[in-house]
């Protein structure tokens, strides 16, 4: 397991994964420390996606005192101006997952999020459309979930006519 | 300047937030007083100027769009689930389907990425290789966008000419790779193979013959009155609205934004060649075109700089425990052929951890997200996506504008569907 340098940023939990700071946030302390960021010079939401870790083996690398959810959400924003990288990860709980929405601090994580709520089923907060974007509408199921199978759509026999 | 414009969310919103359901309601009920002017109009997918299948919901008034929605997903085939199946060595031959304009950059981005995880550096030559065959694609793909752009606002002759140089760089493709496009030539450990016997002459011939072609480009559209009365000014976006739309590539550089990772943040040996970042000034349609214009012109000269300056060596990393073994050797050594047959069957195992390598794809930050839990395939892989989070300024392009101009603009935007649905 990597050495992980911890401090304090924005209030926040902060610490290195593969040489990025990173801070380590619940869905109450997002919002804040993503608006902390962008006050400081990050303007630009690079990424924003999300990680189910339901079946992942053994314990996950992250600082002691984070409480591990089975859904991360993972950001990365950037300071133009610095040329510096930030990552945000978000704990979600699979019992409710949602989290507040980024659309009035970078209007550009309209369509992530969107796509976030269709392959992980979790919700945003406060977003102007929370819908499905890569999926028909009518979908039921978010894909990119641990426990939603390759082969789980049921194949189609014909009924069986009369009991012998 | 200010990005007050895209942050809205009402009604007064550039963008049409409705869906499918309720868009279907429309008209249906005969109570509904629809005295308004305004018409919804469908736009695609199977639509010529759509690039593909991209559809738009269109709001419109007269011939003038208010509001818009993409609707994308359409190619949608879980590439990001798929990935999660296939081992590393397969991943490539996953991404590559992605942006299947420049497809060798998805390449890049994974193996970058899984080589952080691994902990490994690449061969000198390997990287060298990488580079030149990189700006070769984004020579191919913008001149891809050159034909479809002027196809799209009736330069029929400009299709051809684009189409017909980009087959000359697909050519020297073939020779290397063995494929024109989806090339599964860019792997983990280095490249598929080395560069041909002659490829220096190939080369110059290649860009001897773009050279000049670029001039006659410039004759036609460049400087044509009509081209650039069909531009300019048409979709013009602030560089404060394009980062708070996390655009990027030559969207946000059209702007007079100068951000390229290329110079930024330096991957493979950029930072050991000279070249110039393209910006534009008023962030319109027409800037967008000269960007991509200018911006072979550039990796034209990185590529002269590569002939000169390319390095000996190996073109893969030998480590027995990640590259398959060279196919002489199989015959003579059974430890060889083990590892040959680990590597095709299970592949290889990737320490537990995460990481994200991004790289200036021509239609901007092309990032690959790989979790991995320590087996032969990645837990979690994401690509982030150029185009899909680019198509987010179509509706603030559009708004207010004709929807001829609405053509000019998708196509400046220049989507690659089959990256936006995955």
């Amino acid at each position: 397991m990597p050495e992980l340098l911890e401090g304090v940023r924005y209030g926040v939990l902060a610490s290195e994964v593969s040489s990025q700071v990173v801070l380590f946030v619940t869905a109450e302390e997002y919002f804040e420390a993503a608006t902390a960021a962008r006050n400081d010079g990050f303007d630009c939401l690079i990424d924003l996606t999300a990680v189910d870790y339901l079946s992942y083996p053994g314990a996950r690398a992250r600082p002691a005192s984070v409480d591990c959810q089975r859904f991360e959400v993972v950001v990365q924003l950037i300071n133009h101006r610095t040329r510096e990288r930030l990552g945000l990860r978000v704990q979600v709980p699979a019992d409710e997952p949602v989290a507040p929405s980024l659309f009035d601090l970078w209007p550009g994580s309209e369509n992530l999020e969107r796509e976030v709520f269709d392959m992980f089923g979790i919700e945003f907060a406060g977003h102007p459309d929370m819908s499905r974007v890569l999926m028909p509408e009518d979908w039921v199921g978010h894909p990119l979930r641990k426990d939603y199978s390759v082969g789980e759509i049921p194949v189609q026999f014909s009924p069986q006519s009369e009991p012998r | 300047m200010s990005a007050e414009r895209v942050m809205r969310r009402g009604g007064d919103s550039a963008v049409l937030r409705l869906s499918e359901a309720e868009a279907n309601r429309i008209g249906a009920d005969a109570a509904d007083p629809d005295d308004d002017e305004r018409v919804m109009l469908n736009m695609g997918p199977a639509h010529p100027s759509t690039h593909g299948v991209l559809r738009l919901m269109l709001e419109l008034e007269g011939e003038t769009v208010l509001r818009s929605k993409p609707v994308v997903g359409y190619l949608h085939t879980g590439m990001e689930k798929q990935g999660e199946n296939l081992t590393y060595l397969q991943g490539c031959t996953n991404v590559t389907r992605m942006d299947y304009a420049s497809p060798l950059f998805s390449e890049l981005a994974f193996s970058l990425t899984t080589e952080k995880l691994l902990g490994v550096e690449v061969p000198e030559r390997a990287t060298w290789i990488r580079m030149l065959m990189c700006e070769l694609n984004r020579i191919s793909s913008h001149l891809l966008f050159l034909a479809t752009n002027g196809i799209d606002l009736g330069a029929v002759s400009m299709m051809i000419y684009g189409w017909r140089e980009r087959e000359e760089v697909l050519r020297f493709f073939e020779k290397v790779t063995g494929l024109r496009m989806n090339h599964n030539y860019i792997r983990v450990g280095g490249v598929a193979a080395d560069l041909p016997d002659g490829w220096r002459d190939d080369l110059r011939e290649l860009l001897d013959l773009i050279g000049p072609r670029l001039d006659e480009y410039d004759v036609l559209m460049t400087g044509q009155p009509i081209w650039r009365e069909r531009l300019q000014g048409v979709g013009a976006i602030n560089a404060d609205e394009a980062l708070a739309l996390s655009a990027t590539g030559p969207l946000l550089r059209s702007t007079g934004y100068a951000w390229d990772l290329r110079r930024d943040d330096p991957y493979l040996a950029y930072d050991e060649v000279d070249f110039d970042v393209i910006v534009g000034t008023y962030g319109d349609c027409y800037d967008r075109y000269a960007i991509r214009l200018n911006e072979i012109r550039e990796s034209m000269k990185i590529v002269e700089q590569v002939i000169e300056k390319m390095p000996g060596g190996d073109y893969r990393l030998q480590d027995k425990k990640i590259t398959p073994p060279p196919r002489a050797r199989i015959d003579e050594s059974m430890e060889a052929l083990i590892h040959h047959f680990k590597i095709f069957t299970e592949g290889f195992k990737v320490p537990r951890g995460e990481a994200y390598c991004a790289v200036e794809s021509p239609r901007g930050e092309l990032g690959v997200y790989i979790v991995s839990d320590g087996t032969g395939t990645p837990y979690r892989m994401r690509v982030r996506p150029p185009s899909f989070i680019n198509i987010q300024t179509l509706p603030h392009l559009m708004s207010g504008g004709l929807i001829a101009d609405g053509v000019a603009i998708i196509s400046s935007v220049d989507p690659v569907l089959g990256e936006v649905d995955r």
